[in-house]
């Protein structure tokens, strides 16, 4: 037995992001969810030249301002102020989401609840209470070429978010093709988890018990190393 | 042709009872926040208009704009993608309270459906939500391989919208991504009513410049200095 501890050994969630940002290629077009995806953007590595998206009608923005020089204005899907880097544009919302279904975004990347190894994801509600909210989420998750999930490998309470069928309302059916998780990274495909990277130091055994589906192997599983103390 | 109204006031003065308003805005930028302010004075003056449909991206946020007309009871109905924002404290109370109704749209079909009652196309097949609880009741069909979910166009009898700069015959132009719905639901009402930051001469905007042709815009009014939304949450201004 190794003495992996789930709840400290985990990746946090700039170190998922960290590992989520490597794979972003150069020349890309991408949008990222509202929130933990948002991270992303900061660990993009250097010299790639990446276009960020954003649902409410920018392409090509950069960094926040500093605190005092917002323009309100001048936001993202988040609503956050957002600054432009050279060659931005502007455009409507019918334009914006053709961009998003019309399947010219490379890559979406978003956040879950759920993701189940038929690449359906449940990411905007957990119930029926309260005041559902659904966003941009359900056109994200169609049109862009690449569609990956960033998360927790497990909830709070312990339980898997990667599961064999999604127990949450959809966010859309057959959707997600690669996953990032505070373990592993697994794609998705043919139905299938399969592993392509995890913690050195979790054991598969250990990943597969934590894990609500069936865990493929095709080829080699490669140890998933980010940086330490990243913010 | 003179398409100019020499007051918000005026500009909002034929909005009835059990109307459908779209109003332009994504949160605060591009929000006509003084339209709406206008439409709220007369409500309070004359208990009209009430029992709106408000179509929006969102619900309102803090205590002003779409947020002071719900609170004030003139909305029956919301149309929108995104109710739950930080400060929809009062869209949250009364739909908790079962005293508004909500018909939440994904962000890009509520965009989309704006945009085909402006282009005159019924209905559209979009793969947003298929096998999704917000599909259920809609005839779905395959293309090529994939399933889709058919979706009908979204008309309103007003469009209360926000532009920088407009001339008196309704051309128009955006600052920045306070675009975002106002040129869609410029399209899909009935009546469209522009507040513009700059009201020019006829034939000063230059027509490479035009985002919103005159066509789409039956009254403009020119609200110089606008509030901002954003500004006046944070700054827990109750209106």
């Amino acid at each position: 037995m190794s003495n992996f501890n789930i709840m400290e050994d985990k990746l946090s969630n700039a170190q998922i992001a960290w590992r989520a940002a490597q794979d972003i290629d150069d020349g890309s077009y991408v949008n990222l969810g509202i929130g933990f995806p948002e991270m992303i953007a900061k660990f993009q590595p250097e010299g790639r030249d990446v276009t960020y998206h954003t649902e409410n009608g920018v392409l090509g923005f950069g960094k926040a301002p500093a605190e005092g020089e917002e323009d309100w204005d001048l936001i993202n899907a988040g609503k956050k102020a957002i600054t432009l880097n050279p060659g931005a544009s502007f455009f409507h919302h019918a334009d914006s989401f053709a961009m998003v279904r019309g399947g010219h975004l490379d890559l979406a990347v978003l956040g879950a609840y759920q993701v189940a190894p038929n690449g359906d994801l449940a990411n905007w509600r957990v119930g029926s209470k309260g005041v559902p909210a659904v966003g941009g989420a359900m056109d994200l998750v169609h049109g862009a070429k690449r569609v990956a999930v960033v998360t927790d490998h497990i909830t709070k309470k312990g339980e898997p978010k990667l599961v064999e069928q999604c127990t949450f309302p959809l966010t859309g059916v057959g959707c997600v093709t690669r996953v990032y998780t505070s373990l592993a990274v697994l794609d998705v495909s043919e139905g299938k988890f399969i592993l392509r990277e995890k913690l050195p130091a979790i054991s598969m055994d250990e990943l597969q018990a934590v894990t609500g589906a069936t865990l493929h192997i095709d080829g080699d599983v490669a140890d998933l190393t980010v940086p330490e103390n990243l913010k | 042709m003179d398409k100019t109204i020499s007051s918000v006031a005026e500009a909002v003065a034929d909005i009835p009872d059990d109307a459908d308003v779209m109003i332009g805005g994504f949160g605060g930028s591009g929000a006509p926040i003084e339209l709406i302010h206008a439409l709220i004075d007369r409500f309070r003056a004359t208990g009209s208009p009430k029992n709106l449909t408000v179509i929006n991206n969102n619900a309102g946020n803090g205590f002003i704009g779409i947020a002071a007309m719900i609170k004030a009871g003139m909305v029956k109905k919301m149309v929108c993608s995104f109710p739950r924002s930080s400060n929809a404290e009062a869209f949250n109370e009364k739909f908790l309270a079962g005293e508004i109704e909500l018909d939440l749209v994904p962000q890009g079909t509520l965009a989309e459906r704006i945009r085909a009652a402006g282009a005159g196309i019924p209905a559209f097949y979009t793969p947003t939500s298929f096998g999704t609880e917000l599909a259920e009741g809609k005839p779905t069909e395959e293309f090529d391989g994939k399933m889709y979910v058919r979706e009908r166009w979204l008309k309103a009898d007003f469009a209360l919208i926000k532009g920088e700069k407009g001339d008196v015959v309704g051309n128009m132009t955006y600052r920045m991504a306070a675009r975002n719905f106002n040129p869609l639901m410029a399209m899909a009402a009935e009546k469209t009513i522009a507040q513009v930051a700059e009201l020019v001469e006829t034939r000063s905007i230059d027509p490479q410049q035009v985002v919103t042709p005159g066509i789409f815009v039956d009254a403009i009014v020119q609200v110089s200095e606008p509030e901002q939304e954003e500004v006046l949450v944070r700054t827990g201004v109750v209106y």
